[in-house]
């Protein structure tokens, strides 16, 4: 579908795709190592989509290639509707990219890294500067105003680096894991911040290593691992997909734990796993089993149970079933060559 | 396509937001500056129909420029090189190889004094293009470590005139190239140095000269995007700036070399420039020498620019 580019820079509002994603086959090679290694999207215009992975799991390269930063080795990918091999300029015009590493210039101060982006996007130089002290007042950061960035606050820096991607709306906001190494406070101010835009009609793709955020924020959730989208669903759907759900008990007295497990064990027919917590318990249950039996066995034991609870598996549970491995071996050294490589 | 059309509610929003800041800060609440609110990010949200149209290739270029000049402003320090090291490259030369080279020069044998007067008069344009060239190095540094920054790949995501990042961070340069000229000159006419084609002869020179700077740090520009580190930029440029400066007629004619090397020598790029300057700054005005210069100048936009922007639109 080809649509007047001169129209799109007047503002009529266009829709020439009802997807803001489409990408097939998606590859990214870097020397040896594959870092997208056929990667399939498609998102839809609206909302919150998270693509979940754990470090060097070819998320960054993934976002970058759909922001034509990069181009991909093998694959098709249309963002709203233009192709990113022929159409980079009029993609460009409708997205704003927040990246992994601060997108901004840390010898400037936040007026003169928003007037830098204004004047770039075409407004004058008293408008820039307009522009930019609106952003910085909405965005908590007036009084830092005159501040240069490297004095900023992890939390503070990350707001101007969304406040910098709004400078102009864009249609669709990629956001490459904004809440990676900041404060729980901030990582809530930037929850807060995404959801307002999302209601204000942007897309957003936004990129996590945290499970919590993607559950919290995200319609839809893509899996990926090695370059690979691996499951793609809303999060019940993936946690569905992981099958029926866990049993958590957590014993009075830490000394009863083993007796419980023993009768859970035989009670639900399966592995009992004993978590780090000293008093507590899991087992997952088969497919259509109830859960009461547990309980009326642990009851007639003589064990106080503290708290017993069934429902359906965390992101943890379902990133550990999908991978074969929990998501907290994220921390490892396999991310280095992705930021190597984003680096560069 | 002005923003200054915002509708009503965007004002009224941010008329009580800073007021709401103060009257907590004057109850001490350090977190009072950082109070965000939904209604607020919703209210400064600019409608998808007032986005003004991109900067072009020349608005763009002069933006990245003044972002040069920031970066001055708030990192006085960069300007170390292009101050101490012309003085110190232009005091150094005159008074040590001065007298010696001056007796070559003149042609008189004699040492001291009088031959390094006479010697200032040669070498002074040539110590002008020689730590120029040397600090259009630095080009290539700052771009290496500027690039591998987040900031870059912000710019790159913007619907500007791609080269913009580039040439604005040369047209940046002039202004430090322009610095150090300003300074070169000085300390050559406190040691003596009295051109006869005057001001606007010098100015000529100058101006000759900041023009090759530019086309010249294309190849800077290139370095920068091959190299991994700075490091290897810095080495790579070294090994290119040193024989293209001492193979030329810098420091001593050319005559005074090898015959075999001559040639090689009278080819060298920096070697028609100096000439060239040397001429425009004695005032024997040569337009041979200007347009060699010039096709130079053409030779180096017209291969390395594309090559430097092929790179950087595939800079991983």
């Amino acid at each position: 579908m080809t649509l007047d580019p001169i129209l799109l820079r007047r503002g009529i509002p266009v829709s020439p795709s009802p997807y803001a994603v489409e990408a097939h086959g998606l590859v990214k090679t870097f020397g040896d190592n594959t870092a997208v290694d056929g990667v399939d999207l498609s998102i839809p215009r609206g909302g919150i989509y998270g693509v979940l992975g754990p470090n060097g799991a070819g998320k960054t390269t993934t976002i970058r290639m759909l922001a034509t930063l990069l181009r991909p080795d093998a694959g098709e990918a249309r963002v709203l509707g233009y192709d990113v091999y022929t159409e980079p300029k009029t993609i460009r015009e409708n997205i704003a990219l927040t990246g992994q590493f601060a997108s901004l210039d840390e010898d400037l101060t936040g007026i003169e890294n928003l007037i830098l982006l204004g004047r770039l996007l075409g407004f004058s130089k008293q408008q820039a500067r307009k522009r930019g002290r609106d952003l910085l007042e909405a965005f908590g950061l007036a009084e830092a105003a005159d501040r240069q960035v490297k004095k900023y606050s992890g939390g503070m820096r990350r707001r101007l680096d969304i406040a910098g991607s709004l400078v102009v709306t864009p249609e669709l906001m990629f956001l490459d894991e904004p809440t990676t190494g900041i404060d729980p406070r901030s990582r809530n101010q930037v929850w807060d911040i995404i959801r307002t835009l999302v209601a204000g009609g942007t897309t957003i793709l936004l990129t996590t290593q945290y499970l919590e955020e993607a559950d919290q924020l995200a319609d839809r959730i893509a899996v990926i691992d090695h370059g690979r989208v691996i499951a793609e669903g809303t999060p019940g759907q993936l946690k569905s997909q992981v099958g029926a759900g866990a049993l958590k008990v957590r014993v009075a007295d830490p000394v009863q734990r083993e007796e419980a497990a023993a009768v859970l064990e035989r009670a639900v027919g399966g592995v009992v796993v004993r978590e780090k917590d000293s008093a507590a318990l899991s087992a997952r249950l088969g497919e259509g089993a109830s859960a009461s039996p547990s309980l009326a066995a642990l009851e007639e034991a003589g064990i106080l149970v503290e708290t017993f609870s069934f429902g359906q598996p965390s992101l943890d549970e379902v990133f550990l079933a999908l991978t074969g491995k929990p998501a907290e071996s994220e921390e490892n050294d396999d991310a280095e060559p992705e930021i190597a490589e984003a680096a560069r | 396509m002005s923003q200054n059309t915002d509708t009503p509610p965007l004002s009224q929003e941010h008329r009580d937001l800073p007021t709401s800041g103060a009257k907590a800060g004057a109850a001490g609440s350090g977190a009072a500056a950082e109070q965000v609110s939904a209604a607020g990010i919703s209210a400064v949200l600019l409608p998808t129909d007032q986005r003004p149209t991109p900067s072009g290739a020349l608005s763009g270029s002069v933006t990245f420029g003044w972002r040069a000049m920031l970066k001055i402003k708030h990192i006085p320090m960069q300007l170390f090189d292009v101050t101490i090291f012309p003085i110190m490259m232009t005091v150094m030369f005159t008074l040590i190889f001065g007298g010696a080279m001056g007796a070559v020069v003149s042609g008189s044998g004699e040492t001291g004094g009088a031959a390094i007067t006479e010697y200032v008069q040669f070498f002074i344009p040539g110590i002008f293009v020689q730590t120029l060239i040397m600090i259009t190095m630095y080009t290539g540094l700052t771009l290496n470590k500027d690039i591998s920054k987040g900031i870059f790949d912000r710019f790159r995501s913007l619907p500007t005139w791609r080269p913009a990042q580039l040439v604005g961070a040369l047209l940046g340069d002039q202004v430090r190239y322009t610095l150090a000229g300003t300074i070169i000159l000085t300390v050559g006419f406190i040691v003596g140095f009295r051109p006869d084609g005057g001001v606007s002869g010098v100015l000529a020179g100058f101006a000759l000269l900041l023009v090759f700077s530019f086309c010249l740090s294309w190849v800077w520009t290139m370095v920068s995007l091959l190299m991994p580190t700075e490091e290897a930029v810095m080495g790579v440029s070294m090994t290119l700036i040193f024989p293209l400066t001492f193979a030329s007629n810098i420091f001593v004619p050319t005559a005074t070399m090898p015959g075999w090397l001559q040639p090689v020598v009278d080819a060298n790029p920096v070697s028609v420039l100096v000439t060239a300057v040397r001429e425009l700054m004695d005032g024997t005005y040569d337009a041979a020498s200007i347009g060699l210069v010039a096709l130079y100048c053409l030779v180096l936009v017209a291969v390395f620019a594309p090559i430097s922007m092929y790179l950087y639109n595939r800079k991983s």
